[in-house]
């Protein structure tokens, strides 16, 4: 355990040193959010009939969806790790004297992590100060804000422990592109990247409530705006640790799996 | 422009190579329009409209924006990717050859595998097209193809200019990205439905209004003095073009390697 986080506090300290990097990504979120804040803004303008959640959240989840892009995107991949599978490199990784699962998992938890870090405060201190309509608004209540934060963090390891799974099926197609641009697309639109999950038609909410990924970015989102009760919030975090179980035991097993068969061609 | 011709049919051979990857990946670009647009699709079946715009009315310029888009990144990928040459020194050698900088740099790269995204912009252009309560005419299906054209040149001189930051930066700038990608974006709704400063900064700084918004205005008959006015306005997004190629040479001329 000790190995892990002293992997994770080395990553961590390394992301951090992308300064530049991260204050341009920050003016383009700060573009996206207001842009899509906008199309909302104008589709809401002559809405009639009731909808299903307000402008006014619809504002704080796009805000919390670009300070935390890199918490919840799918489609961030590590080159290092896809290098290493596909030069066959990744010998030196079993040589390594703890599990790779453990070690991988550390290291992609620390990159987010790092990466959210430096976007994330500058974007929601900027957003608060917006003009109306374009301010992001305070958590609905203290428990909220308490339930979203774990539910933050909780949905960040689900979204790890499922990239962790695209990783490893790397080991079986070899190609980083193809399959896993059709991955993570379909990641991305369940977990409310493209639409919020209650904007979509029932039947594609049933199929999303199914499926993992909005715990990484939808329902945390929910819970800070006051869209899914407390209550409800409880329940979520309870899936989002089956689901976290699940996941890193399926991952764990398959790693075992693929290391067996797993042909170092020299090089 | 043989020499151009040769270098795109080189690197097609060697994007070739990799039949299966270059298949699935074609493939893979299919979706992530696909899965905006139904993002789009599911909020009109909401909302119903967008200040006045039906959902056809957005398709098709949804349509127009993102297969002008697609074409752009197949062909101008090499000023994409620019940044690294300048980086890597490479383009010293482009600057000994007797043939001009922007074909050479142009011909670098060519991204193949796009022509998922533009099969899913024809897609969307022609059902939107079908759909529509409109006659169309003979002006204005030119008036389509010429919005069309005249995206291309814009995004070219937006991925131009984006490049040409490169010869004082040395670094590929993502800030760039908000106007190529943040641009398609955007431009993928009318553009009326925006704030006002918004709309003018991107009709008369950075001519998208002159592709999507004053054209569209025309094709679905809500304009209705000045027609032929509206309709050669996407003539105006292919001179945008121009400022771009003199800002690319100055930059050229300041050029320094990296001596890498």
């Amino acid at each position: 355990m000790k190995a892990y986080l002293s992997v994770f506090r080395l990553r961590f300290i390394n992301g951090l040193q992308y300064r530049a990097a991260a204050f341009a990504g920050i003016a383009t979120q700060f573009f996206w959010g207001i842009m899509h804040i906008m199309i909302y803004e104008a589709f809401y303008e002559n809405a009639t009939g009731t909808l299903p959640i307000s402008l006014k959240q619809v504002i704080a989840y796009i805000w919390l969806q670009q300070a935390f892009l890199v918490f919840i995107a799918l489609w961030i991949r590590d080159n290092e790790i896809i290098n290493l599978i596909t030069s066959g490199n990744i010998a030196y990784e079993f040589c390594r004297p703890c599990s790779i699962y453990g070690f991988w998992f550390a290291k992609l938890t620390a990159q987010r992590l790092s990466g959210a870090m430096l976007r994330c405060f500058p974007i929601l201190v900027v957003a608060f100060l917006f003009p109306e309509p374009y301010k992001m608004t305070l958590p609905d209540s203290a428990t909220a804000f308490l339930l979203f934060i774990v539910s933050l963090f909780l949905g960040l390891m689900v979204l790890v422990s499922i990239s962790m799974l695209v990783y490893i099926s790397m080991f079986i197609t070899m190609l980083p592109t193809g399959s896993m641009v059709i991955a993570t697309t379909i990641g991305d639109f369940f977990s409310g990247m493209i639409i919020p999950i209650p904007f979509m038609p029932q039947w594609l909410q049933k199929i999303a409530y199914f499926l993992p990924f909005r715990l990484a970015a939808d329902m945390p989102f929910r819970v800070y705006t006051g869209h899914i009760p407390p209550n409800q919030a409880l329940e979520g975090i309870f899936t989002q640790l089956i689901w976290l179980g699940v996941l890193v035991l399926s991952g764990r097993i398959a790693m075992k799996k693929v290391q067996k068969r797993v042909v170092v061609q020299g090089g | 422009m043989k020499l151009y011709f040769k270098y795109m049919s080189i690197l097609l051979k060697a994007q070739m190579q990799y039949r299966f990857s270059f298949w699935l990946l074609s493939f893979g670009q299919l979706f992530l329009p696909l899965s905006v647009f139904a993002g789009v699709y599911f909020l009109f079946e909401r909302f119903g409209n967008i200040k006045g715009w039906n959902f056809f009315e957005v398709a098709l310029c949804f349509g127009v924006i993102n297969m002008a888009f697609s074409i752009t990144e197949c062909f101008v990928r090499g000023f994409d990717l620019f940044s690294n040459l300048v980086v890597s020194g490479d383009f010293d050698r482009i600057l000994l050859r007797p043939r001009s900088t922007f074909i050479q740099v142009l011909g670098s790269q060519f991204e193949f595998t796009r022509v998922g995204r533009l099969l899913q912009s024809i897609m969307v252009l022609v059902w939107a097209a079908t759909n529509l309560s409109i006659k169309w005419t003979l002006f204005k299906v030119i008036t389509l193809i010429l919005m069309v054209i005249s995206g291309i040149f814009i995004f070219t001189g937006i991925f131009i200019l984006a490049a040409t930051l490169c010869f004082w930066t040395i670094q590929g700038l993502e800030v760039a990205n908000i106007f190529t990608y943040g641009g398609k974006e955007m431009a993928q709704y009318p553009l009326s439905i925006y704030k006002k400063w918004i709309a003018r900064f991107f009709t008369f700084i950075i001519p998208f209004g002159c592709v999507n918004y004053l054209p569209l205005m025309y094709i679905l008959d809500k304009a209705h003095q000045n027609e032929y006015l509206y309709m050669l306005t996407p003539l105006m997004g292919i001179v945008f073009i121009v400022p771009c190629l003199v800002i690319w040479e100055i930059g050229v001329k300041r050029y320094r390697s990296t001596g890498s």
